[in-house]
C-alpha cells in the first residue's frame, strides 16, 4: 500500500499577480483512492492541470515513478499513464459514444483507417461496466449524466495508472454515482491510484482513504480518512472553525403565517401536471427531487418563462395573471437560474451592469441610464451581500464562483422582489460563500421575502428549507418537514411513489 | 485573489481614472493614427493637405454610418453581410424612380423604407425563422445584388438631372467643412450617446452578452435581435441616399466588398464577433485607420493589389493583439 506512484513538492504557479499555488506538496499511492479537498480557488483544479500537463509549473518538481518528469502536455501525460476527467464534459456532440471514447486512443494510434467494429465492440465492453449506454448513440442524445459516464469511460480507455475525477458526481443521480463507486474502488483494487476531487464530505468520508487539504494555493494537511472527521476537514479548509453550518430556522409553525404565494393546478404538457402548494412568510420552501424530475420547470411555469403553463397562481391571496415573465418580475415573482453562467450572468459585463438587468427603469430617467446610480445600486447590494470585489465596474468574469453567484442574487434583489425562485444556489460555490448564501437566504425570509430553493444536494435542502417538497415526474410526490425531513425520506419521494415510499417504511 | 471588500472602493466608480483611459483600446487605436498621421506627413507633401484630409474624411464618412449600424449589430451578436450591396440597392430604388419623375426626396425616402423592410425581412428569418445571421445576409446580399443589376441592367444610371439643393446633401459644404461629414459626426455623436446611455440600447449589450440571461432577465431577445438587424439596413438605406446625392449617379455595382470592410473597422475599433461588446466611437476610429492606411497607399503609389493584403494583415493584427489583451485582462 505504502509504494508512492506520483510525489510533487514545492510546486509553485502563478497567473499574472495571482500566486495560484504556492510551494505546495501532495503525494499519491498505488491503489489508494485519494480525496482532494478545498474551496474553489484553492488550487486543487490547477494542480491537477500541472499534473496532466495542460499547464506548466513555474517551479517545483513531480516525481513518477521515483523519476522527475517533465509533463509537457495532456498527450505526455496519456504517454505517462495519467488520465484526467475534467469537471466540464468536453465530448464531440455529432459523433457517436464509441468515437468519442477512443478519441484520444485514435489520436495516438498510428494506422491510417479506423477498425470501427473493433472500437465498438471495445467501447460496448468498457460501458457495460459503467451503466447502460449504446455506445452507437450520439453523444447530442445523451443525458448530462450520461455523458459524465462517457467521459469517464474515455479516460479508462488510456490504461492509465493515475486517474484523476473532477467532481464527477456533480451532474449524476444517486444511483448513477453509485455505480461510479462501485467502479472506483474496482479500479484501486487493480492497483490504479485514484484523485478524487470533490466538495462533498459523504462522498468523501464514504469512498476515500486518504484526504489532501488546499486552502488559498497552499498545502494545508493530508489525512488517513479514518483517522478525521468531515468537520475538521471543513475546517481545514475554510482555515477557521465553522461551528453553526446553517442558519436557525423558522420558529414555529410555517403553516400558520399568512400565505405569501399559492399555487393551485399548474399544469404544463409534457413537463410537469397538476401541481398544488403554498408558500408562507417567513418559510423558505424547497423542492427536492431528482435532476430531471421537473423542479425547474414549475419553477418556470409559475414566473412564466414557460409561457405555455395553466393554472392558477395567486400571489399575497390575488391571482396573478401574467402572460410574460417580464411582467411577472413586475409583480415581484424573481427566477434565479441553475446555470449560473449560460443563462444568469453576463459573464463580460460590469457588476453594475449585471444587477440591474432586471428592471433597468430603477436607475434610468427618461429611458437615460444615470451610471451614478447604476453603480451606486450595486455597491448596496453588494455591501448588504458581503460581496468581495475591486469596484462595481469590473466585469463579472473577474470574480470567484461564490462572488459571481452574489451578483446573480443582488440582480435578483435589485427590483425588491417579493418571491424569489433559486435554482441550485450554491452549485460550484466553495464553502465560505456557501455559508454566506444561506445566511442571505435565511436573513430574506425574515425580512418576509418568500423563498422557494431547488436542490440536488440533500443536506443543504434539510438544513436550510423549512417545508421540502418533493418532486418525482412532473408531480408533487410529498412533503416533509420538522423531523420526517431526511435524506432517507426524500431519497425515497424522489425515486417511489408515496404509496410504495410509506409501505417500504419511510415516516410521512 | 481578489480580497478587497466593496467596502473599501464603496461610491467610487472604477479603479484609478488614468489607469482606466490608459487601458481603454481606444486611445491605442489614436496613438496609432496619429503615428502614421506623423509618419506619411514626413514620406509624402500630399498628405497633410487640406484637400487629401477632406478627400479621406468624404471617404470614410458615409461608410462610417453604415459602420455604425453593423457595430450596433455585432454587440447584439448578430452579423450582416448584404450591407454593401443593400446600399447599393438604396441607389438604385432612388434612382430609378427619380427617373421615373418622383422628387428625389420622395426617391429616397421610399429607397430607405424599402431597405429597412429588407432588414426586417432577415431580422424575421433569423428570430423567427431561426436561421443564422451569417447565412441569412448572405443569401440577402445576393438577392439585393441582383436587383440592382436587374434594375439597371447593370449600367449606371447617370442623374444629371438631380436639383442642386439635393446634390448639396452630398457635395455641398457649410462653410469649409463638407455637409456629409455633418451628417456622419450627427449620426456618430447620437448614436455613441444612446449606446452608452440609454436602456433601449443597453438590452442590446444583455441580448449579445448572454441571450439566454438576458431572456431570463425578461428582456424580448428576439425583438431586441430583430430591431438591431433592421436598424442595420436602414443605416445602409440612408448611406446608399448620401452615396447618390454625392456621386449624382446610382450604381450598381457599387459597395462589393463593402461588408468586410466595415466588419474589419468594427472589430479593430473593439466590437466582438461574438457579440456583447463594442463602442461606436472605437468603431469610427478602426474606419478611420483603415481608411488612412488605404489614403497613405495610395499616396506612396502602392499597387491596389497589395493593398488588399495590407490591408487583411491589419485586420489580423487588430485582432490578434486584442485577443491577447483580452486574455490577460481575466
Amino acid at each position: 500500500m505504502s509504494d508512492v506512484i506520483l510525489k510533487v513538492s514545492r510546486l509553485s504557479k502563478a497567473f499574472g499577480s495571482i500566486q495560484a499555488l504556492r510551494d505546495v506538496q501532495f503525494e499519491l499511492r498505488r491503489g489508494e483512492i485519494h480525496a482532494l479537498a478545498g474551496e474553489n480557488g484553492a488550487g486543487k483544479s490547477t494542480l491537477m492541470n500541472i499534473i496532466d500537463g495542460i499547464l506548466q509549473p513555474d517551479s517545483g518538481e513531480i516525481i513518477l515513478d521515483g523519476r522527475p518528469v517533465r509533463i509537457a502536455s495532456p498527450a505526455a501525460a496519456q504517454r505517462l499513464g495519467i488520465g484526467l476527467v475534467h469537471q466540464e464534459i468536453a465530448l464531440c456532440p455529432d459523433i457517436t459514444v464509441a468515437e468519442n471514447i477512443f478519441m484520444a486512443a485514435t489520436n495516438a494510434s498510428r494506422s491510417l483507417l479506423v477498425d470501427y467494429a473493433g472500437l465498438h465492440r471495445r467501447a460496448a465492453d468498457i460501458l457495460s461496466g459503467l451503466g447502460d449506454i449504446d455506445p452507437l448513440a450520439l453523444v447530442r442524445s445523451l443525458s448530462i449524466s450520461q455523458q459524465q459516464l462517457v467521459e469517464i469511460a474515455k479516460a479508462l480507455t488510456l490504461d492509465c495508472r493515475v486517474l484523476i475525477l473532477d467532481e464527477p458526481t456533480a451532474a449524476l443521480t444517486e444511483k448513477e454515482a453509485t455505480v461510479l463507486f462501485a467502479i472506483m474502488h474496482r479500479l484501486a483494487a487493480e492497483g490504479i491510484a485514484i484523485i478524487y476531487i470533490s466538495h462533498r464530505m459523504a462522498e468523501i468520508f464514504g469512498h476515500c482513504d486518504r484526504v489532501s487539504v488546499f486552502r488559498d494555493g497552499q498545502y494545508v494537511v493530508t489525512h488517513q480518512v479514518a483517522e478525521t472527521t468531515p468537520t475538521d476537514i471543513v475546517n481545514a479548509m475554510v482555515g477557521r472553525v465553522v461551528d453553526n453550518r446553517y442558519p436557525a430556522k423558522f420558529q414555529g409553525d410555517s403553516l400558520a403565517a399568512p400565505a405569501i404565494l399559492e399555487v393551485e393546478g399548474l399544469s404544463s404538457p409534457g413537463l410537469f401536471s397538476d401541481v398544488n402548494f403554498s408558500l408562507h412568510r417567513g418559510e423558505i420552501l424547497g423542492l427536492g427531487g431528482l435532476i430531471g424530475a421537473g423542479r425547474s420547470e414549475i419553477v418556470r411555469g409559475i414566473c412564466r418563462i414557460d409561457e405555455t403553463a395553466s393554472g392558477t397562481v395567486r400571489l399575497e391571496g390575488k391571482p396573478l395573471d401574467t402572460r410574460r415573465y417580464q411582467q411577472t418580475i413586475k409583480e415581484g415573482l424573481v427566477y434565479l437560474s441553475e446555470d449560473r453562467k449560460g443563462d444568469g450572468l453576463f459573464l463580460d459585463m460590469s457588476i453594475a451592469a449585471n444587477v440591474s438587468a432586471l428592471r433597468l427603469g430603477l436607475v434610468s430617467k427618461g429611458g437615460i441610464i444615470d451610471q451614478r446610480r447604476e453603480n451606486q445600486q450595486a455597491s448596496d447590494l453588494g455591501r448588504r451581500l458581503n460581496l468581495k470585489c475591486g469596484h462595481v465596474g469590473q466585469p463579472v468574469s473577474a470574480l470567484s464562483g461564490g462572488n459571481q453567484q452574489k451578483v446573480a442574487i443582488a440582480k435578483m434583489l435589485s427590483v425588491n422582489p417579493k418571491v424569489i425562485f433559486l435554482d441550485e444556489p450554491t452549485r460550484g460555490v466553495d464553502v465560505g460563500a456557501k455559508l454566506e448564501i444561506h445566511r442571505i437566504l435565511r436573513d430574506l425570509a425574515n425580512a418576509g421575502v418568500g423563498i422557494v430553493v431547488i436542490s440536488s444536494e440533500l443536506p443543504e435542502l434539510i438544513g436550510v428549507c423549512d417545508r421540502v417538497l418533493v418532486v418525482r415526474e412532473g408531480r408533487i410526490n410529498g412533503v416533509v418537514s420538522g423531523d420526517a425531513m431526511t435524506e432517507q425520506n426524500i431519497m425515497y419521494l424522489a425515486s417511489i411513489d408515496a404509496e410504495r415510499a410509506r409501505a417500504g417504511g419511510a415516516r410521512l | 485573489m481578489i480580497t478587497q471588500t466593496i467596502e473599501a472602493e464603496a461610491g467610487k466608480t472604477a479603479g484609478s481614472g488614468w489607469k482606466r483611459l490608459a487601458g481603454m483600446r481606444e486611445i491605442g487605436l489614436i496613438l496609432i493614427i496619429l503615428a502614421l498621421f506623423a509618419a506619411m506627413s514626413f514620406a509624402s507633401p500630399y498628405f497633410l493637405t487640406w484637400e487629401n484630409m477632406r478627400a479621406m474624411a468624404m471617404a470614410f464618412a458615409v461608410e462610417g454610418i453604415v459602420v455604425v449600424g453593423m457595430t450596433i449589430l455585432l454587440i447584439s451578436g448578430g452579423i450582416d453581410l448584404s450591407v454593401g450591396s443593400v446600399t447599393a440597392l438604396a441607389m438604385v430604388i432612388a434612382g430609378l424612380l427619380f427617373l421615373n419623375g418622383v422628387d428625389p426626396w420622395t426617391a429616397s425616402l421610399i429607397a430607405i423604407l424599402a431597405c429597412t423592410a429588407i432588414g426586417a425581412l432577415m431580422g424575421f428569418f433569423v428570430t423567427k425563422v431561426g436561421l443564422h445571421h451569417f447565412i441569412v445576409s448572405l443569401a440577402a446580399m445576393v438577392i439585393a445584388r441582383g436587383a440592382c443589376l436587374l434594375g439597371t441592367g447593370g449600367r449606371p444610371l447617370g442623374l444629371f438631372t438631380l436639383p442642386p439643393e439635393f446634390k448639396f446633401i452630398g457635395q455641398g459644404s457649410i462653410g469649409v467643412i463638407p455637409v456629409v461629414i455633418v451628417i456622419f459626426v450627427v449620426v456618430v455623436v447620437a448614436f455613441d450617446f444612446m449606446l452608452r446611455r440609454t436602456t433601449m440600447f443597453r438590452k442590446v449589450f444583455y441580448t449579445g452578452s448572454n441571450e439566454k440571461a438576458a431572456a431570463y432577465s425578461g428582456i424580448r431577445t428576439k425583438k431586441v435581435i430583430f430591431l438591431t438587424t433592421t436598424l442595420c439596413s436602414a443605416l445602409c438605406g440612408f448611406a446608399g441616399v448620401i452615396y447618390m446625392a454625392r456621386f449624382g449617379s446610382a450604381q450598381p455595382t457599387f459597395g462589393v466588398g463593402m461588408e468586410l470592410n466595415v466588419i474589419a473597422a468594427a472589430v479593430i475599433g473593439g466590437a466582438s464577433l461574438s457579440g456583447g461588446s463594442g463602442t461606436i466611437f472605437g468603431a469610427i476610429l478602426g474606419t478611420i485607420l483603415l481608411s488612412v492606411v488605404s489614403s497613405s497607399l495610395a499616396l506612396l503609389d502602392v499597387s491596389v493589389y497589395w493593398q488588399d493584403i495590407i490591408r487583411g494583415s491589419i485586420l489580423l493584427a487588430a485582432v490578434t493583439i486584442d485577443h491577447y489583451l483580452s486574455k490577460r485582462r481575466r
